[in-house]
């Protein structure tokens, strides 16, 4: 506990409580404070002892750490926390039955061969073995699969990004022996499930010869970036994401107005608050004819989560997190709400089911990449 | 359990029933005396409505062999129509297992009525003799990385 206190820099706290009074679930109204749980680590109380005092209920968004005058990794504490909790055999009770958990522990285990490329469609050029660039899908086909009920298209982002791969003269590489990052095992703690996920992951990216991996995950793009970094050999690829890679080749795509657009964008936590990818997906956005990019009053580093990153928490303030930041979209005016994350992309749409204010919220979700590839069409077609 | 022995391989299988109909149906194949293949578990559960994807993941990824649930018959639900949802979470559960690279035919859904003790005998036989010549389950030989946690709310 000593060791983690001063890896993330807990002792520095000087008790102001920025973090409880800028922490997302407190302004929602849970009982919930991150400068206790600093202060517990700080005289060396176990997990165990935070686990009833909400060491799920974290959205590990990093707002608190963004505005710690002392740079307190309050997000690296919860992590180390979970940890040392699941070590003693403690779990969050997960959302959807721990459905996909199960599928990540699944993937872990291997020794069956995915089917996880079904999705491809035949004007999209991708070889499963050789190539400049490695495409990491994430998981979008099984969020597809697994969220029926309220009509998620995360596939569409991914497709999109292939074909601006494709736009750019890139035949990624698409490997049906990917599995899962090990994100939201590593969040909630199963640090041995995701060490056999990262270990599969970077031994199958090293060996294909790619020069760069490019993912449309903010999530698959923190965990390459920062979680695999012990276990990356040094000639790795460079790690991107679509929007990186993007953003400064727009001009060789070619794109064409196809119709006026309204575009609101919201930052994943991951994307922003965690790697720093903040102007990226914004001057990609700005650089499609036609889009009109309007941000609204919390954005950048103040942008507020989608309130479900980990599959670990999903609660009543959860939602209302969700029910906010919608309707702070829907006030911008824009007609689209475009995102560079999938879960945003699931937990606000789940948000936007609420039979009672459903109508008031809604607001059309895409991902970035699916508005860039968009204009591609125009050009096809003239 | 299960030897080196591949011919005396038992499978281990697990059966989720309905309360009122196939759990029903095999309290009826046992006070029928009818002989049938016993290497299954069975959970009850109120409904089939309730068997969500989580549940039979969960088995899978725990080692279970093949995977049946049961419930009532289309239009004789107790619960008027919870067995429509079943084949709604049913139709999930199995995109997501074939997806994982799961045969499909270890997976099984079949409505047993609480009168059926014969059927549910033929289904258990029948369904038994086809995780057999499957084979163990890929994620059944080894135990699945995730050790039993404790939920910190159930």
């Amino acid at each position: 506990m000593q060791q983690l206190a001063a890896r993330t820099n807990a002792w520095a706290c000087y008790d102001c409580g920025k973090c409880t009074s800028t922490c997302p679930i407190v302004r929602a109204g849970a009982t919930y404070s991150p400068r206790r749980h600093v202060l517990a680590a700080n005289l060396g109380e176990p997990a165990s002892s935070i686990v009833h005092d909400g060491l799920y209920v974290c959205l590990t968004c990093r707002q608190c750490d963004a505005r710690c005058p002392v740079e307190v990794d309050y997000t690296g504490l919860i992590l180390g926390l979970r940890q040392s909790a699941y070590d003693e055999t403690t779990q969050p009770e997960c959302p959807h039955g721990g459905a996909l958990q199960s599928t990540m522990r699944l993937m872990a285990n291997g020794g069956t061969q995915q089917d996880r490329l079904g999705w491809l469609k035949e004007d999209l050029q991708t070889d499963p073995k050789k190539g400049r660039v490695f495409y990491w899908t994430g998981c979008t086909m099984y969020y597809d699969a697994f969220f029926t009920d309220f009509d998620v298209h995360t596939l569409d982002g991914t497709r999109a990004a292939i074909k601006l791969l494709n736009a750019l003269g890139e035949t990624p590489i698409v490997s049906p022996e990917e599995r899962c990052c090990g994100h939201d095992l590593l969040w909630i703690g199963d640090r041995k499930g995701f060490e056999s996920l990262a270990k599969h992951n970077v031994d199958l990216v090293a060996k294909s010869g790619a020069e760069v991996l490019v993912t449309s995950c903010a999530e698959c793009l923190r965990t390459w970036r920062i979680d695999y970094q012990p276990l990356i050999p040094d000639d790795f690829p460079e790690i991107l994401h679509i929007s990186e890679f993007l953003a400064d080749q727009t001009e060789k795509l070619d794109l064409s107005e196809n119709k006026q657009t309204r575009a609101t964008y919201q930052d994943p936590c991951r994307l922003g608050r965690h790697l720093g990818v903040y102007d990226q997906p914004r001057e990609l956005l700005e650089a499609v004819p036609g889009v009109e990019l309007v941000e609204m009053p919390r954005s950048g580093v103040r942008a507020i989560c989608c309130a479900g990153s980990t599959w670990s928490n999903c609660d009543r303030f959860a939602k209302k997190i969700q029910v906010e930041r919608l309707r702070e979209a829907r006030d911008t005016g824009a007609d689209v709400l475009v995102t560079a994350c999938p879960k945003c992309q699931i937990h606000l749409k789940c948000a936007m089911n609420d039979p009672n204010i459903g109508e008031e919220i809604s607001i059309e979700m895409r991902d970035a990449a699916e508005l860039v590839a968009e204009a591609l069409d125009k050009r096809d077609s003239k | 359990m299960a030897t080196k022995d591949k011919n005396s391989w038992d499978p281990e299988i697990v059966v989720f029933a309905c309360n009122w109909c196939s759990y029903a149906g095999a309290d009826t194949a046992g006070v029928s005396r009818i002989q049938h293949q016993p290497h299954f578990r069975m959970i009850r559960v109120m409904c089939s409505g309730r068997i969500q994807p989580a549940f039979v993941l969960r088995a899978f990824e725990r080692g279970a062999d093949g995977v049946l649930v049961s419930g009532c018959h289309i239009g004789e639900c107790h619960y008027i129509f919870g067995n429509e949802r079943a084949i709604e979470q049913f139709e999930k559960t199995m995109s997501i297992v074939k997806m994982l690279g799961i045969e499909e035919q270890r997976l099984r859904l079949e409505w047993i009525s609480s009168a059926e003790g014969a059927r549910f005998a033929e289904v258990i036989n029948e369904f038994t003799e086809q995780i057999r010549e499957l084979g163990p389950s890929p994620f059944g030989r080894k135990r699945s990385p995730a050790k039993a946690g404790k939920g910190v709310a159930g």
